[in-house]
């Protein structure tokens, strides 16, 4: 008994992360199809059947799909950051409380954050590998500096993940998230130069792709798999996902204390 | 027996069906305000930005149209087949297993069928309206070459009715919440290889038939036919693949409906 008590402080938000992989390991299959699935669907239909075209232009000076491809891995981490920080944070505030339960014990609010935020990671590195491997069989991998995408898919998840967390938390209703995802979510996906460069949006609207944490999540993955990354900005685009990731925790530790904290 | 099911339906017990997802709705319009606004968002980026790298691709009445005007009328298809999916797959499983809200709907005159259709309807108008501004935006981006434009519209209501009442028919099979990923992947795989992006040309000769099978290329076919201004005797045949598909959604809803909730 003492020794369980004693054990409880060091580490505390593993203990959290420990729960969310015990339940993942019963429901790991739904996610197979989103996290895997749909974004090999997304690189074969756009890639594939689009790309045909696009190549015939030279615009690019480089294969459609190796321009595609890493786009479409930034956007899974992104995906990844966002969902699990949506429904499944509510749920554990509102349906399942099991936020609540996990405060009767002698976790604090940064342990259930930092312990869930893990786990959100991990979902986005096994994401992640999996992708470059499918990338690998494409053909689109240009450089071996390309496995450094995985702590960078890490990264994305992060900053797009922590930040939700924080606005889950002052929801009273699970309807925000449609709002959310038509949004915000939706148009950074479409506009943060995945499917075509940031150049071509008319100039006044540029600013705000750039805004996007997607927009250097993507510029990292890109350089990295083709090879072209150069030092000073993928500095620049790791600082600034850093940054989203650190505020998106001060406001969620903020939030999920005033939710959970009376 | 569709006849004998259709022919004791009260059109004003199905409307009461319609009349509270209106009431409902009256609380979550943002919701449905972002329903216009997600496949505009779709139209700007995969249409007009991809197209600035796509150029030209083959027209279905022969030459060739700019890449926004070939993939803008597919963007109608995809919308109303989303709209009618995620109405009467979602938001009707939910009703079903979860807010038991038929259980209390069948315990006054309403019967499944009449419940089936409202349901529908509903999502036949909210659909449509979401059709017929996507339209307008389209002749205003000036991506209608074509008055045969005009026709798009139904076409599109007739996608959403064949896609709501398969929708309508394959949720009485889900088990769980666990099973909507595959009704994504359904989505999605339309999404991607229903002709929406590529002409049917650009497939290999064993996809082609596959494509064909699935009921979004059709509605993509018909709408791009009609606003780019070629409707041929094929119209006619996805119109009619589209109406198999509203009559045995229907008939497999309905018959499906009464055995979960009536016994």
């Amino acid at each position: 008994m003492a020794t369980t008590v004693r054990a409880v402080p060091r580490g505390r938000a593993a203990h959290v992360l420990a729960y969310h992989l015990v339940g993942y390991r019963r429901t790991w299959r739904a996610t197979v199809f989103s996290s895997f699935l749909l974004p090999v669907i997304y690189l074969a239909g756009i890639g594939l059947g689009v790309g045909g075209y696009v190549d015939r232009g030279h615009h690019l000076g480089v294969a459609y799909l190796s321009f595609l491809a890493p786009g479409v891995l930034a956007t899974t981490a992104l995906t990844i950051g966002v969902e699990e920080s949506t429904y499944r944070v509510f749920s554990q505030f509102e349906w399942d409380r099991t936020y609540e339960a996990m405060l009767a014990t002698p976790l604090r609010v940064v342990d259930l954050l930092l312990g869930q935020l893990a786990f959100v990671v991990f979902r986005a590195l096994v994401a992640v590998v999996v992708f470059l491997a499918v990338m690998a069989a494409f053909g689109t991998v240009h450089s071996p500096w390309a496995v450094a995408v995985v702590p960078v898919g890490g990264l994305i998840a992060l900053a797009c993940a922590a930040p939700t967390f924080a606005f889950t938390a002052t929801q009273s209703s699970a309807q925000g998230f449609s709002v959310l995802q038509r949004f915000a979510v939706i148009p950074v996906q479409l506009f943060s130069g995945v499917f075509f460069p940031v150049s071509q949006l008319p100039a006044p609207v540029r600013p705000l792709a750039y805004l996007s944490p997607l927009w250097h999540g993507v510029e990292l993955c890109r350089g990295l798999t083709l090879g072209t990354l150069h030092p000073w900005p993928a500095l620049g685009h790791l600082a600034y996902l850093a940054v989203w990731a650190g505020v998106g925790f001060a406001l969620a530790a903020r939030t999920f204390r005033r939710r959970l904290v009376v | 027996m569709l006849s004998t099911l259709l022919l004791r339906v009260d059109p004003r017990r199905a409307g009461a069906v319609v009349e509270r997802n209106v009431l409902v709705h009256r609380r979550g319009w943002i919701v449905l305000l972002s329903g216009f606004f997600e496949p505009f968002l779709y139209l700007l980026a995969l249409g007009i930005g991809l197209g600035h790298l796509v150029g030209s691709v083959p027209a279905p009445g022969g030459g060739t149209v700019p890449y926004p005007v070939f993939v803008a009328p597919a963007m109608l298809a995809v919308q109303a087949m989303n709209a009618a999916l995620t109405e009467t797959t979602f938001n009707v499983f939910g009703k079903l297993k979860y807010m038991r809200l038929y259980d209390a709907v069948l315990a006054t005159p309403v019967t499944p069928t009449e419940l089936a259709l409202g349901e529908i309807g509903w999502c036949l108008a909210r659909s449509g309206l979401y059709s017929a501004a996507f339209l307008g935006v389209m002749a205003v981006l000036g991506l209608t070459p074509s008055w045969w434009a005009v026709l798009a519209w139904p076409a599109a209501l007739l996608i959403g009715f064949a896609f709501a009442a398969l929708g309508m028919a394959l949720t009485t099979f889900l088990r769980s919440w666990q099973d909507f990923d595959y009704v994504v992947v359904i989505m999605m795989v339309m999404f991607m290889f229903a002709g929406t992006f590529t002409p049917l040309s650009a497939y290999p000769a064993w996809v082609r038939p596959l494509v064909e099978l699935t009921p979004l290329y059709h509605g993509v076919a018909l709408t791009r036919s009609l606003t780019t201004g070629s409707p041929d005797l094929g119209a006619l045949g996805h119109v009619a693949y589209l109406v198999v598909c509203v009559v045995l959604g229907l008939w497999i809803a309905a018959r499906r409906m009464a055995r979960l909730l009536l016994t």
